[in-house]
């Protein structure tokens, strides 16, 4: 009975859930329209983002928040995936025991803070620190980059980690046993072992970062140029949709969607790839 | 080889063992001599102490801090035929050393997440043989020592979790054989298992002891009478009484050794 009842009320939330995705596109699509039509893919190399004065019309294109987007995120990755995983392999095979448990309750609170507040320690704390070392005039790429690891790295860490344990006492026992060192294990026995979660945490922390509007806000500068150094302001997607929503209309407005509808395709694609490869190494 | 030329590889002597933050030793003065070349089946219930003595002949209890060990566990060095005492090895490097001449399988398959091959290959690997033609040599010779190169060898750069839980058994004894160790400890290594994987593995741990000193804890009577040459029986962390499998199990100096294997308790 109880058992028909959630197979029910499951099948009808997946429904649900898969309608909603294509709603979400199809809207995102149908405002797109103007956009597409006007500047057709070549929106992706266009690197002006202005209205004419009367409002009416001007010139979109994608090309700098997606170069922003994606090296923000790249700077992100980059910095963030070896340290959660150096932090993850402490955490399982290396700490004390009495050290895990502060530590672990530390990354789990690390990685509830709200982005908004990231944002405005990245801003007044962090910026001047990236300005003295290396530059520039403290927002940027490098700057939101770094404040995206910082805010990334608890999360990977922590799902990481959870993956970690699963590898069972007995088969790094064995690996032990026929006279591997703990590096030896950890590298041919608990990686191996939990390949599965640590992409998928890399996954699911890389669509963050993709999609991460308040920290980023603050601190990449929100500037339409290109950036020629890594210190340079520059805009990312979710910012400038941010920015710029409130008053746009018509032909940037709709160019906004066609903004949004790229970077839900790449989102998109990206866990989906992501699932892929999951079910492909399951078997 | 009849067994007054039985020769000592390992010897434990008035062993106490504790186990982290426990308030008393869980082995409590053991002495057991384990012979060279011969099967040793440990026997007793749940909870006396096998399993922790067991694993104390390879200090795999070390990688849990704060384990104490007391007394001595010797080991014979095949160089000079000196007894050394394994207890006083402190380096990584040496403990190592030991874990490669004293293995151990244990009691569920534990094949790694790699193909056939590269689990046999492992511990080679690890010993620093690099030349594809040794390890062929060597991955091959194993597998068939550990019967198991008929049913693995087209099949080498498969993935080992494929295989069914006998045939990990084996690939698992393989991997440990490739070593060429001393000593092979078994723990409980068919309980897993279906009565035909468990008449292989008995089989294979036969034909083992020619080159290799098996000592194997089992909780199946028959198993322990018909594949070992000593039976030592433990209780509550004590050796009650070690001697000839024969004599355990038909003529045992000891009432609870009797009690024991004629199921009035355990
Ligand atoms: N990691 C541990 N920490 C503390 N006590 C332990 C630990 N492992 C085992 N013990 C205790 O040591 C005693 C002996 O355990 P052991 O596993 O050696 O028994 P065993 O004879 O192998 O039993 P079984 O036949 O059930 O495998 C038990 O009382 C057990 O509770
Ligand atoms: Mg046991």
């Amino acid at each position: 009975m109880g058992g028909r009842l959630f197979k029910d009320f499951s099948l009808v939330a997946a429904t649900l859930s898969l309608f909603l995705l294509v709603g979400i596109f199809a809207i995102l699509f149908s405002y797109a329209q103007t956009s597409m039509h006007e500047f057709g893919f070549d929106f992706l190399v266009i690197d002006q983002w202005e209205a004419d004065e009367d409002d009416e019309g001007g010139v979109f294109g994608g090309f700098i928040p997606i170069i922003g987007t994606l090296l923000s995120t790249l700077i992100a990755m980059v910095i963030a995936t070896p340290l959660a995983m150096g932090i993850a392999i402490f955490l399982t095979e290396i700490a004390h025991d009495k050290i895990i448990k502060p530590f672990s309750i530390a990354i789990e609170l690390l990685a509830a803070i709200p982005s908004i507040i990231y944002g405005m320690w990245g801003l007044f704390y962090f910026a001047p620190i990236v300005q003295s070392v290396f530059g520039g005039n403290g927002v940027g790429l490098l700057t939101a980059g770094i404040v995206l690891a910082i805010m990334i790295i608890p999360f990977m860490a922590a799902i990481t980690r959870d993956s970690m344990n699963t590898a069972p006492d007995v088969l790094k026992e064995s690996a032990y046993a026929m006279g591997a060192t703990k590096f030896e294990v950890i590298k041919d026995v608990v990686m191996p072992y939990s390949k599965g979660g640590i992409i998928g945490s890399v996954i699911l922390a890389l669509g963050r970062a993709l999609g991460e509007t308040m920290a980023v806000a603050f601190l990449i500068g929100s500037v339409m140029s290109i950036p020629d150094k890594i210190t340079d302001p520059t805009t990312s997607i979710p910012v400038l949709l941010a920015n710029n929503f409130a008053e746009a209309q018509d032909l940037e407005l709709s160019s906004m969607y066609y903004l949004a509808l790229i970077l839900f395709i790449v989102s998109f694609a990206l866990i989906t790839v992501a699932k892929l490869y999951f079910i492909g190494k399951k078997k | 080889m009849t067994k007054e030329t039985a020769n000592p590889i390992m010897e434990v002597k008035d062993l106490f063992f504790t186990y982290p933050n426990a308030p008393e030793p869980t082995l409590k003065g053991n002495n057991l001599t384990i012979y060279e070349n011969k099967i040793t089946a440990m026997i007793g219930p749940s909870g006396c102490g096998k399993s922790t003595l067991l694993r104390a002949m390879n200090r795999i209890h070390d990688l849990y801090a704060g384990c104490k060990y007391e007394g001595e566990i010797n080991l014979r060095n095949l160089k000079n035929n000196k007894m050394e005492n394994t207890l006083n090895l402190k380096k990584e490097n040496q403990l190592i050393g030991l874990r490669q001449k004293v293995g151990m399988i244990f009691q569920k398959p534990t094949p790694f997440p790699m193909s056939i091959y590269d689990n046999v290959a492992y511990g080679l690997r690890l010993k620093g043989i690099k030349s594809k033609s040794e390890l062929d040599g060597r991955v091959e010779k194993a597998l068939k020592e550990a019967a198991i190169w008929k049913e693995a060898k087209e099949r080498l750069n498969d993935s080992a979790m494929g295989l069914s839980g006998g045939q990990q058994q084996r690939l698992c004894i393989a991997r440990s054989v490739a070593l060429k160790p001393e000593v092979l400890l078994f723990d409980e290594p068919t309980s897993a298992l279906d009565p035909i994987s468990t008449g292989a593995i008995e089989e294979l741990i036969s034909e083992l002891k020619k080159d290799v000193t098996v000592v194997i804890v089992t909780h199946n009577m028959q198993q322990a009478s018909r594949l070992s040459d000593y039976t030592t029986f433990m209780y509550l962390g004590d050796i009650i009484e070690f001697g000839d499998t024969e004599k355990i199990f038909l003529n045992p100096d000891e009432k609870l050794t009797e009690d024991y294997i004629t199921g009035r308790f355990g």
